[in-house]
């Protein structure tokens, strides 16, 4: 499958490539002096982690990231609170190490790997992508990932696998809104139609600029599929599970009328108390516009044809 | 008099520390990640909290038996309508900077504005009837429209619930002081009535 990168972005979105790798390499030698202590077992301490990652097609290179300490300070995590600050002071409590990933369902091997040995048998990449949020805000992440479809394919799905399904940890020792129940239904679960899953710009996360995932960006492991909205991305994942039939996933099943099972970013099909139409970027200043939200987040060239036939107003 | 005078001038003051506040959080990069959207919640928060105190006076006053209070419900209304007009513009131009196809399309789409414009249409009519001329004119008038002042809060805490995902604990404190304020004003209300009826047949005998 061949696959076109990003299509142009205004002049006023592309950072000097020079400033760029100069930005990362001062974050870079600031976490090599704190670093130590956040490294999982599979990084070898004392280097930057991961020193120049091919890029790869997929990753919009020319798009600006947008700064760590924003994409740190400003994330969802309602297993810990249902308010950004308060998530990320919490998320912290959350151990990662060990970590370990069951795979199971319709496959002909079913596995439960070590996070660190299912890492080494993959190809990590940098992917820039573009995030947004139903809330009405995006940024764009220069992600550290490998390929789902590639982990999939190291399992061997049976055909009848139609949809892959994925399932957050459960830890309601440290996760407040586990331990009361409260709103949703807990663990988190998300899942994708086999040909989202295995479709190239789906990774599965395991770095953010370059060094280890922050905890409350979804550390050790998260799904990011760029063209939906973020709640679609899950986080600190312990389970996939291929299936025949479409399992229930969680704020779809909160909220039917609010959050779709595709929930693919769609500028035309309003939430039905706010608008979808525009989105604001996070590091722009006051009196910058909103920026115009396209459908599929922009990857409409990459993705459209995955829905082709599809009325989605219907399939939100 | 002395000390209402500066009571007064202490109220005035004190109406202005929120957008000081705000202000000096600007200046100091103290907004957080997305300081577009905390700028404009800032100013919603304080709208709707200047309208709740706008309703404390009036049990306050019927409770202490205070009659100097109507100044001060008069200031509080100005400075709802001040934040509200803020909130309003930070909107408008800070966040949607004048693009006015936008900013359209993101109206018709989100109910939850719609509120907000229904909230904010009461406190603007409020605030321009307040010279005396305009209340003289308006007699009788004056005080049923500044009824509309409840229309208002309840929209103005719909406009909150209505925007969020899930945590409702916030909104839900300002519901339970006006059911409390509304309830008072009931009461109020019903005690008078009782007392009027009791006054009747005495006069007459
Ligand atoms: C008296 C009138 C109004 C009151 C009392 C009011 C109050 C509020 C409050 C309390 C919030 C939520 C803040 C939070 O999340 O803590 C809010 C949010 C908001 N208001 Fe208003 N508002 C009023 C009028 C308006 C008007 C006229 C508009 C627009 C034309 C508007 C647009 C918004 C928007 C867009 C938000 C959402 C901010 C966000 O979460 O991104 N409001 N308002």
């Amino acid at each position: 499958m061949i696959i076109k990168t990003q299509k142009s972005i205004a002049a006023s979105e592309i950072t000097d490539p020079l400033i760029f790798k100069q930005r990362r390499q001062i974050i870079k030698s600031l976490l090599a002096i704190t670093g130590a202590g956040i490294a999982p077992a599979w990084a070898s301490e004392n280097k930057p982690m991961w020193n120049k990652l091919p890029q790869g097609d997929f990753s919009a290179h020319d798009l600006t990231p947008t700064p760590l300490e924003l994409i740190k300070n400003y994330t969802n995590y309602y297993e810990f609170a249902f308010n950004k600050e308060d998530s990320t002071d919490l998320a912290q409590h959350l151990t990662i190490d060990p970590w370990s990933v069951e795979i199971s369902g319709e496959v002909e091997k079913p596995t439960r790997f070590h996070l660190e040995d299912m890492v080494r048998q993959q190809t990590l990449e940098e992917r820039i992508y573009r995030f947004r949020c139903v809330e009405g805000w995006s940024m764009v992440v220069p992600w550290v990932g490998f390929s789902l479809a590639s982990l999939l394919k190291s399992v061997k799905p049976l055909s009848r696998a139609r949809f892959v399904k994925f399932t957050s940890v459960h830890e309601p020792e440290v996760m407040p809104n586990q331990r009361s129940n409260a709103m949703l239904t807990w663990p988190y679960t998300e899942a994708l139609r086999i040909d989202e899953a295995m479709h190239p710009l789906t990774i599965l996360a395991v770095g953010l600029y370059g060094d280890v995932l922050a905890k409350q960006n979804g550390a050790p492991l998260r799904l990011v599929v760029p063209w939906k909205y973020g709640f679609k991305s899950i986080k600190a994942i312990v389970k996939i599970e291929l299936l025949e039939k479409p399992p229930l996933t969680t704020w779809n099943q909160a909220a039917p009328h609010d959050y779709g099972f595709y929930a693919n970013v769609n500028p035309n099909v309003p939430h039905p108390r706010w608008s979808q139409n525009s989105e604001r970027q996070l590091n722009s200043r006051f009196f910058t516009p909103r920026r115009q939200t396209e459908l599929f987040n922009g990857y409409g060239e990459q993705v459209a044809s995955l829905y082709r036939d599809m009325d989605l107003e219907h399939f939100f | 008099m002395m000390r209402i005078d500066k009571l007064w001038l202490t109220t005035l003051l004190a109406g202005l520390i929120p957008l000081v506040w705000l202000l000096f959080d600007i200046a100091f990069d103290q907004l957080g990640a997305n300081p577009i959207q905390a700028l404009h919640i800032r100013l919603g928060d304080w709208t709707l909290r200047f309208l709740c105190l706008t309703l404390v006076i009036t049990p306050v006053q019927t409770i202490t038996k205070w009659r100097g209070m109507t100044t001060y419900r008069q200031m509080l209304g100005i400075y709802t309508f001040f934040y509200a007009s803020l909130h309003l513009l930070s909107y408008l131009l800070v966040d949607h900077a004048f693009q006015w196809r936008m900013i359209g399309i993101d109206i018709i789409e989100s109910s939850y504005i719609w509120l907000g414009i229904v909230a904010y249409i009461i406190v603007f009519l409020l605030a321009i009837s307040t010279p005396k001329q305009i209340k003289k004119y308006l007699g009788k008038n004056w005080k049923k429209l500044h009824r509309f002042i409840y229309l208002a809060v309840g929209a103005g805490i719909l406009h909150y619930f209505w925007q969020l995902k899930g945590n409702l604990v916030e909104p839900l404190f300002y519901l339970i002081i006006i059911v409390l304020l509304l309830g008072f004003r009931v009461l109020v209300w019903l005690t008078n009535r009782q007392l009027s009826k009791m006054m009747i047949p005495k006069s007459r005998k």
